[in-house]
């Protein structure tokens, strides 16, 4: 039995250290025009909601923002529809924010149809001032609905870690990437953060014991466990979707090689035996297979097998180096990682044709995550000489860069969807 | 001593795809040391109602770690064995490294060795962390076969998470492309 210490200090909750502004590029096929106009009391409240929403709607690629002009609007208002219209707006959503007696905010939104000239519902949300950003995407979430039939998932969270200083830290974000928090901070690094199902808990490998091992960490609490530290190396944990296993790539008998791991007992049975690496396990969305990368044919490819182990077949058949497979929660596409002409690029897999497309122009793109609603990807890239995260949509069109301040922004992964 | 080495290497080759004796699992520890905080503001119950509190349902609780200090190996000698692009053979003038490491663990065997596999930065960073332990376990092989208990040295990989030398050009590449030795 290994048995090592842990000395963990109690740091006041820093504020917001990563600053993020969404920078779109692109311009998608079919954008509807959309006003969100400032809301009533937002100029003294310590988030601008409006900007939050229009900012989620517009990196979805299917909303344009127009400028809301000179107008004030808010849920009360009668829209003057021709005023509207001339500017092209096919919606229009106003609102107001209310400090409580006991500071809790009331948010009011109404949304109209500018096209019909007629209202297409209203919203209501009342939050603690620390929650503003969350309703904001609650709100954006709402209008998205609305608009396209989609579930929205902008009220989500993402969690990724930074380098910078000599220090690692693993944040969990806004699905914008602002309103970040740290949840771990090492000297050491931390790589593949993976949310578990119900987004309570993370699991991740940290080398602050000098080697890979997997933890998993309440984030509300910080509590946090070791899951396995076996004999050499621990790493790329992936929750199954009932949570109650991690299924990993551990080096415990030579090699690495996929195990599970039961969380409550913390043993381990291994899944599958090759001669070379099988590593990045990756559960498919309905959870009756996995994913995973394997060089048993001489280079790194993306298999499936059955998720309690069994025969695999190779899913990745262009190239000789496609690695970090992503299934879409709707079952519909895999993401990952080809190299091609010593480019590493994101892909995008439609698994019923088996035809894939590049969806980027970069060179060194790492680990994508789907959002809850399938319509996102979410990854790591070197941008300006600095590693940053991307979120793109599925054709590829509309991206928008995740900015940070100070360190390099790396290891994304998308939370499931908030109840 | 040469041609001792120079089978060794060559058995090190052969057994590279084979698995190695099967350990004893380590039984995971909980981490009973952590002392989670939950810091003013960010606290983890939903927001009740008119409680007054500022309870946001956002809390993410702040955990410091550290890491533990490295202990003495073999003086005057490399702790670092370099190899080749996409390789995981042992390469000929890494031999007096290794054979220096073997004698000083079969000399000390109360100390242990971690034997650290290392990438260079190309690639995602866990299919580079299993080529580091594939380089890491090829090492490990070469002193089992000099007589060192293989309980005595561990294989561990950082992939490409701590470059020796930073910069994207061959001359970092191949300087990153290693394993070191940790006591």
């Amino acid at each position: 039995m290994l048995r090592f210490a842990l000395a963990c200090l109690m740091l006041l909750a820093a504020p917001v250290m990563a600053q993020f502004r969404v920078e779109v590029t692109g311009v998608g096929m079919t954008q509807m025009p959309i006003v969100v106009a400032p809301f009533k009391g937002e100029t003294t409240s310590p988030q601008k909601l409006s900007s939050i929403v229009q900012a989620d709607l517009e990196r979805s690629g299917q909303f344009k923002g127009l400028d809301a002009g000179a107008a004030t609007l808010d849920e009360l208002s009668r829209p003057d529809w021709s005023a509207w219209r001339q500017r092209s707006a096919d919606a229009l959503l106003g609102g107001s924010m209310t400090r409580l007696a006991d500071g809790r905010f009331d948010i009011r939104a109404r949304l109209w149809d500018v096209v019909r000239g007629q209202e297409r519902g209203e919203f209501r949300n009342t939050v603690p001032a620390a929650d503003l950003r969350q309703a904001a995407h609650r709100l954006a979430d709402w209008v998205y609905q609305q608009l396209t039939g989609t579930p929205g998932a902008f009220a989500t969270r993402i969690a990724y870690v930074t380098k910078a200083g000599g220090r690692y830290t693993l944040w969990v974000a806004d699905s914008d990437g602002e309103g970040a928090q740290a949840a771990l901070s090492s000297p050491e690094p931390i790589i593949s953060p993976s949310w578990s199902p119900q987004g309570t808990h993370l699991a991740y490998v940290s080398f602050e014991t000098r080697k890979p091992v997997i933890y998993v960490h309440e984030i509300a609490s910080g509590q946090r466990r070791v899951i396995a530290n076996f004999r050499g190396s621990n790493s790329a944990p992936a929750w199954s979707p009932d949570g109650s296993s991690l299924v990993a790539s551990l080096s415990r008998e030579g090699g690495s090689q996929l195990f599970r791991v039961d969380l409550a007992s913390g043993e381990a049975r291994r899944l599958a035996s090759s001669a070379g690496i099988d590593t990045e396990p990756a559960f498919s969305a309905d959870g009756t297979a996995l994913y995973f990368v394997s060089d048993r044919g001489g280079s790194p490819q993306i298999y499936r097998m059955p998720a309690q182990g069994g025969p695999a077949e190779r899913v990745t058949f262009n190239g000789n180096y496609n690695i970090s497979p992503a299934p879409s929660p709707d079952g519909r596409w895999l993401a990952y990682i080809s190299r091609i002409g010593g480019q590493f690029r994101l892909q995008l897999m439609d698994l019923a044709s088996g035809q894939s497309t590049a969806l980027t122009d970069t060179s060194a793109d790492e680990r994508p995550s789907f959002a809850p609603n399938s319509r996102l990807i979410v990854y790591a890239t070197v941008a300006q000489g600095r590693e940053a995260l991307m979120t793109t949509t599925l054709d590829g069109r509309i991206k928008a860069r995740l900015v940070g301040q100070g360190g390099d922004i790396r290891e994304p992964d998308w939370g499931p969807a908030r109840p | 001593m040469r041609l001792s080495f120079l089978s060794a290497l060559l058995l090190t080759a052969l057994l590279a795809g084979c698995s190695s004796g099967v350990k004893l699992s380590d039984v995971p520890v909980e981490d009973k040391s952590a002392s989670p905080r939950v810091t003013a503001g960010t606290g983890a119950n939903a927001s009740g109602v008119g409680g007054g509190q500022n309870n946001a349902q956002t809390g993410v609780a702040n955990v410091t770690a550290e890491k533990s200090a490295p202990g003495m190996g073999p003086a005057g000698v490399s702790h670092v064995v370099l190899f080749d692009y996409d390789s995981f053979v042992v390469r000929a003038d890494a031999r007096s490294v290794i054979e220096a490491h073997a004698r000083f663990l079969q000399a000390n065997r109360q100390r242990k060795a971690m034997l650290e596999g290392h990438t260079d930065e190309r690639g995602g960073r866990e299919y580079n962390l299993a080529l580091g332990q594939k380089r890491a376990e090829a090492v490990q092989r070469a002193l089992v076969l000099l007589g060192v208990p293989e309980s005595q040295v561990e294989a561990v990989s950082y992939g490409k998470e701590k470059p020796a030398a930073q910069g994207a050009d061959e001359a970092a590449f191949a300087k990153n492309r290693r394993v070191e030795f940790k006591y």
